[in-house]
This record gives structure tokens, C-alpha cells and sequence, in this order.
């Protein structure tokens, strides 16, 4: 068996998820090749070829692939797939939006989120928001799957010594165009791969009292993130919801600061190790998934907290 | 310009969903279903470009059985013009849904296929990228904002970290994320009046789709039961067990 993991990068370094993608695909077995495609991402190819385990490293280095087009990369995968049993790419925006590209042009079904490998061809994953929980067998010639980064260690990002092999394909995606994107810049780490969380509900009030958090947060190195409600309200923007329709985080510790638990917020993040709960409502349901739940007032508090550590 | 807008019936959101006894799926019986909540603003968007009057003609399109009418009916009250449905099984995977889309698309030819980004019953997320690729054809996935310019869909996307604009040439796929809009409240005469819509039926058959899957479902369990834990009583003892008996921070 051998099996292609698509690597997470933004043409600079190499992202976190695809660490936690290849350990699938170590469980998976056989040899594993890692495609990087992408522009000026030689760079990337070189932190992909010291990550334990990868067999080769498959750089399609063109300006084509800078934005990483679902068109075009779908199509790049396909020219190389038949050498392959799997392909994986982590369960981020950019492996949701192009990988059901390459099943559908490979006539295959595609297995999203898989949690867990029973064997190469037995996979866990979660549907109706983590209510009930699936295993399915796939018959399909090559499987195709995105990967939960949190049902998977991270392997190690050293301790290879993978060949580059560059791949001279050209493929351009004519009919859509990159115009623009606005990125949250932060110097705290990423929310899916944070090892603590800080996260804020609609009882912060308004996006100014995220200061709070964001104050704690950087006491404690973590991450910050925020309910549905927080940014339906729009205290805080998009990419920091934490939930069914966000992202789905596993921390060592999550601290939810004024947040219900609405189910579909826990959804996201139940299956943090510790989590911790403060809010003034005893009876909201965030204390039944809570390890430590505090009644209390978060502006006084949080400011409380971040002193005491 | 012609919107083909695709619905989908699932367990309502609001419902807490049970698995059944024997694991082999959740309990549907009595359970009240409702049009996918991205769906719905999938229809909902096609609607106000028809009221902006870019779009003349939306045709809304669900895969399943009979009782699929009724999420047909409700994309019809909300606006759409007429309805299509595909007779199939219920819980057939997204290839097969899509191939059952891409055979509609090449018989109504749109200029646009708006699609909710996943279902919130199998959580795929995978329907409207597969559709794009059979017609091959451009994707927008997971969109904020959607404007229509000389022939071209300017559309923000919702990605981690943050937004992203993409154009895509038409024909093209957009799939919705859940602030593109809010969808409008249903008024009965706009009910009464969806009754009266046509409402076209077709098999997978007659589409000439097969529809065997590769993917069987071995079990379907609860997840795990998190149990909750105790209540502290001040900020020092949060700190002393998070310290001491927890160990997460140092």
C-alpha cells in the first residue's frame, strides 16, 4: 500500500495539520509520499522531508498552485494518484474545498473527518455534529479522506531524511482567480493546534471585553476563540468560532469564559482534556461537560485569574 | 440569468438526535425534518439575486424520497420557481447525490448552482466540490458574500484565519457558509401559492445514475458520555487544581 498526504502550508512553512494527517496515515501503513504544491514553497519541501516518516516528498513548485486553487490542485493530484491506495489531506478549509474534487474526478466516495483508522479500510468519524459516531468500511479502489487533525498525535516534525522529487505539471485553474484575502494576523499560536484555549461566549458583551481574554491568553500562550453567539454578535470575526460550524479543537485545556454550551459549540470541543467553565448561570449546560466550573462573574473574575498565575 | 439551487431534508437542528438500539443508524421515526439549515440559505440567496434581478429563473432540486416534496415545497415558498426531485433512497452517499445533480445541471444548463456547504445529518461537506468537478466547472465553497459581475462570481469565502475572495467564471458552484444571509420568515400565501408550483419528479434511473455505493456503514454508536466534574469555589482553588490535580498549567 502506499498513500498521498496532501501537506498544509501557506508557501512558507509547513502547517501543523499535516502532521497530524500523516500519523493517520502512518496507522493507515505503507509507504507514505507527501505533495506539497504550491509557489515559492521550496522551503516548505525542506521541513517536509525532515518530518518523521515520509517517504518521498512530491514539490509542485509553480505560481499556479500559490493560492492553492481547488481546480487546479485537484487536478494535479489526480495526474499522480493512480500510484496510490489513500489519499489524505487534513480536514482544514483548503483540504475540504479541493479533495472532494479529486474523489468525484477519481469516480470514488469521500470519507471527511475521519477520527480514527480500525484498519486500511475501516475508519471512525463523527456525524450529526458529534452526536453519533460512524464506522464504515469503504470498497472504493483508492480512499479518499480528510483528516481530524484533533483524533490524531502530531508526529514528529524531525527525524527524516525524505528525497524531493519535483513535479514539473502545470495545470492552471482558468476559470477561477484569486482576488483577495484578509488574514487574521496574531502572534498566539493557531486554535487547532493550540494546546490551551481561552475562549469567549455572548456573556463577554462586546468585543472590547475580549481584551480580557485576549490579556489572559498571552499569560498562558494560548489561543483564543469564541462562540457562535460571540460572532453572530459580532464581538469577534469568524475564524475564531470554536463549534459544529467552526472549528473542532482538542486542547490539553479549554477555558470557556461567559459561554452557555450550546450543543453546537460543545461539539467542537468536547473533546478537550480539561475543560474549565465560567459563567454566572449555575444552571448553564457548559458545567455538565466542565471539569472545573467556577459561578461566578467573569469581569471579576478572569482579571483574577490571569493575576494568580 | 438561471439558479439551480439544491435542498436537502434532514433532522431538524433543534433536534437532539438519539442512535438507535441496534447501531445501525439514529432514530428518524417521529422525529420532526426540516430543510438543511445551508440549504435553506442557499435558496435564500438565489431569491435575492432574483429580487436584485440578476436571476430570472431558480429551479430547486432534492435527492430522495417522496418526502422530500415537503423540503421542495418549503424552497418554493421562500421563492424558488419550480421544484425537481430525483426519487432515491434516503442516505445515499454524495457521489451519487452529485451525479444525480450533474444530470439535472446538463438538462437545465444554469449560469449558477448555489448548494449548502454540508448537511448537518452526515456532515460530508462534499456535494457541491464533487459537482463542480463532474461538470468541471469552478467552485466558490463556504461563501459569505456573493456579487454577480459580467459574468463572473465575486465571492468571499470563509476560510481558517480568516476571508478570501475568489472570481469564478460562470457556470459555477457556490456552496454557503452561515452568515452569507438570514433567511426570511415564510408567509402562508406564499405557502398556499408554493402548492401550486410545478413540482417535477425523475429517477436516478431515468438519469441513467447508479446508485451503488462503496461505503457501508459497519455501526453507528453514541459518542462518548463526557461526565461533568466539580464546582470551585474561587479562582485560587481553580488555579491550585489546575496546578496540581489536573497538571495543565505549570
Amino acid at each position: 500500500m502506499s498513500i498521498l498526504v496532501i501537506a498544509e502550508h501557506d508557501n512558507t512553512t509547513l502547517k501543523a495539520a499535516t502532521l497530524n494527517t500523516l500519523e493517520a496515515a502512518t496507522q493507515i501503513g505503507g509507504d507514505i509520499d507527501l505533495l506539497v504544491a504550491g509557489s515559492n514553497c521550496q522551503n516548505v519541501a525542506e521541513m517536509a522531508a525532515k518530518v518523521s516518516g515520509v517517504n518521498k516528498v512530491l514539490l509542485a513548485n509553480n505560481s499556479v498552485y500559490e493560492h492553492q486553487l481547488a481546480e487546479s490542485v485537484s487536478k494535479l493530484v489526480i495526474d499522480i494518484a493512480a500510484n496510490y491506495s489513500h489519499v489524505l489531506a487534513p480536514a482544514t478549509t483548503t483540504g475540504k474545498n479541493m479533495l472532494p474534487r479529486v474523489a468525484a474526478l477519481l469516480d470514488v466516495a469521500q470519507l471527511s473527518d475521519v477520527v480514527a483508522v480500525k484498519s486500511d479500510d475501516t475508519f471512525v468519524r463523527p456525524i450529526y455534529a458529534g452526536n453519533a459516531i460512524a464506522t464504515v468500511i469503504s470498497t472504493d479502489s483508492v480512499k479518499v479522506m480528510t483528516i481530524r487533525a484533533t483524533g490524531f498525535d502530531p508526529v514528529s516534525a524531525d527525524g527524516g531524511s525524505a528525497e524531493i522529487i519535483v513535479l514539473d505539471q502545470v495545470i492552471e485553474s482558468e476559470k477561477s482567480r484569486f482576488i483577495g484575502e484578509e488574514l487574521a494576523v496574531s502572534d498566539r499560536p493557531e486554535l487547532t493546534s493550540a494546546s490551551i484555549i481561552v475562549s469567549g461566549g455572548r456573556g463577554m458583551g462586546s468585543g472590547d471585553n475580549f481584551k480580557l481574554l485576549d490579556s489572559l491568553a498571552d499569560k498562558l500562550g494560548a489561543a483564543v476563540g469564541a462562540s457562535r453567539a460571540a460572532v453572530d454578535a459580532g464581538y469577534v470575526p469568524n475564524d475564531l468560532q470554536v463549534g459544529q460550524t467552526g472549528k473542532t479543537v482538542a486542547p490539553d485545556l479549554y477555558i470557556a469564559v461567559g459561554i452557555s454550551g450550546a450543543i453546537q459549540h460543545l461539539a467542537g470541543m468536547k473533546s478537550s482534556k480539561v475543560i474549565v467553565a465560567i459563567n454566572k448561570d449555575e444552571e448553564a449546560p457548559i458545567f455538565q461537560v466542565a471539569d472545573y466550573g467556577l459561578v461566578a462573574d467573569l469581569f471579576d473574575v478572569v482579571p483574577e485569574l490571569e493575576k494568580s498565575l | 440569468m438561471k439558479i439551480l439551487v439544491t435542498a436537502k431534508r434532514v433532522v431538524d437542528y433543534n433536534v437532539k438526535v438519539r442512535v438507535q438500539a441496534d447501531n445501525k443508524g439514529v432514530e428518524l421515526a417521529n422525529v420532526k425534518m426540516s430543510i438543511n439549515p445551508f440549504c435553506e440559505i442557499a435558496v435564500e440567496e438565489a431569491v435575492r439575486l432574483k429580487e436584485q434581478g440578476i436571476a430570472s429563473d431558480i429551479v430547486v432540486l432534492s435527492i430522495g424520497s417522496k418526502t422530500c416534496q415537503e423540503t421542495l415545497r418549503t424552497a418554493l415558498a421562500l421563492g424558488a420557481d419550480r421544484a425537481i426531485q430525483v426519487e432515491t433512497d434516503d442516505g445515499i452517499d454524495s457521489l451519487i447525490v452529485a451525479k444525480c445533480i450533474v444530470a439535472i445541471a446538463k438538462e437545465e444548463e444554469p449560469d449558477l448552482i448555489i448548494m449548502g456547504k454540508q448537511a448537518i445529518d452526515s456532515d460530508n461537506n462534499q456535494t457541491g466540490q464533487m459537482v463542480a468537478a463532474l461538470l468541471d466547472i469552478p467552485q466558490a465553497t463556504f461563501a459569505s458574500k456573493i456579487t454577480i459581475e459580467k459574468g463572473e462570481a465575486h465571492v468571499i469565502r470563509e476560510i481558517d484565519g480568516g476571508l478570501q475572495t475568489l472570481g469564478v467564471t460562470l457556470p459555477a458552484v457556490v456552496t454557503t457558509d452561515l452568515r452569507l444571509n438570514e433567511p426570511r420568515f415564510i408567509k402562508l400565501p406564499n405557502i398556499m401559492k408554493a402548492k401550486k408550483k410545478p413540482l417535477e419528479v425523475k429517477t436516478a434511473e431515468e438519469l441513467g445514475v447508479s446508485v451503488v455505493s462503496n461505503i457501508n456503514i459497519v455501526s453507528v454508536t453514541p459518542p462518548e458520555e463526557r461526565q461533568g466534574g466539580v464546582k470551585v469555589a474561587s479562582v485560587a482553588e481553580l488555579v491550585e487544581k489546575l496546578k496540581n490535580e489536573a497538571k495543565v498549567i505549570a
